[in-house]
């Protein structure tokens, strides 16, 4: 499943200052693990003790994964996934 | 340093008095790669809280799509302060993701919602370094149709 992914400026030393690069996967899990192979060090950045960080937003289209499976959401092809950190603070 | 029109200033501060005790929260938006700031959008502070700020995640895709649209990078992201000084937190710095950005913080905690004294300062975070710059009031960016 050919996937865009946007990454935020943050980000973008991973990708060598890409803002949208592809991925291919059928789960987010899978689209992670797979962007790791290409941008290693990335998934560290999204990933804690195997699970997505806190302050990580991860969008699959219009919807935040959080409400639709997280890391096992599911991706088709043509979806778009963006890759938003919180913004936050005290 | 930033520079900003005094008008945007007036904003922030206005905002913070609004809903003071809790946290505000917003982005000033202005096209990419001019550092200057020119439109101000107050955001919902989801966490409602007089000691923790979070814009809700999907006005957060909203907002950073909207910018995208329009060549926008958000300039200025800031918050208030509702009983300690205009200073960022370790939670501030922790979080802060934008490198670009200037962190403004305005404290609201000798006139809290009333007209009175307000501390509002600035600030690169990056790399979870703090560097505070001078405010500096311009006038705003033209738009030129």
């Amino acid at each position: 499943m050919a996937i865009e992914v946007r990454i935020p400026t943050i980000l973008r030393p991973y990708t060598g200052g890409a803002k949208i690069v592809e991925g291919s996967a059928d789960s987010l899990a899978g689209l992670i693990a797979d962007l790791e192979i290409n941008y290693p060090g990335l998934s560290d950045r999204l990933l804690e003790d195997g699970a997505l960080r806190r302050f990580i937003n991860i969008y699959i289209d219009d919807e935040d994964v959080r409400f639709i499976g997280g890391l096992q959401a599911p991706l088709a092809d043509g979806n778009s996934v963006t890759i938003l950190p919180a913004v936050a603070g005290g | 340093m930033l520079e900003i029109a005094a008008h945007l200033v007036d904003a922030m501060v206005a905002h913070a008095r609004a809903d003071h005790p809790d946290e505000a929260c917003g982005v000033i938006a202005g096209a990419i790669g001019t550092d200057r700031p020119d439109r101000f959008i107050p955001m919902v502070n989801a966490a409602r809280s007089p000691t923790f700020y979070e814009f809700d995640s999907l006005d957060l895709l909203h907002l950073y799509r909207e910018m995208d649209d329009r060549d926008e990078e958000p300039v200025v992201i800031y918050h208030s302060h509702t009983a300690t000084e205009a200073y960022p937190s370790r939670t501030d710095v922790s979080y802060a993701s934008e490198p670009n950005a200037h962190y403004v913080l305005v404290s609201t905690r000798e006139s809290g919602a009333d007209q009175g004294p307000f501390e509002l300062r600035s600030y690169r975070i990056v790399d979870g370094e703090i560097t505070e710059e001078p405010v500096v009031i311009v006038d705003p960016v033209e738009h030129r149709e």
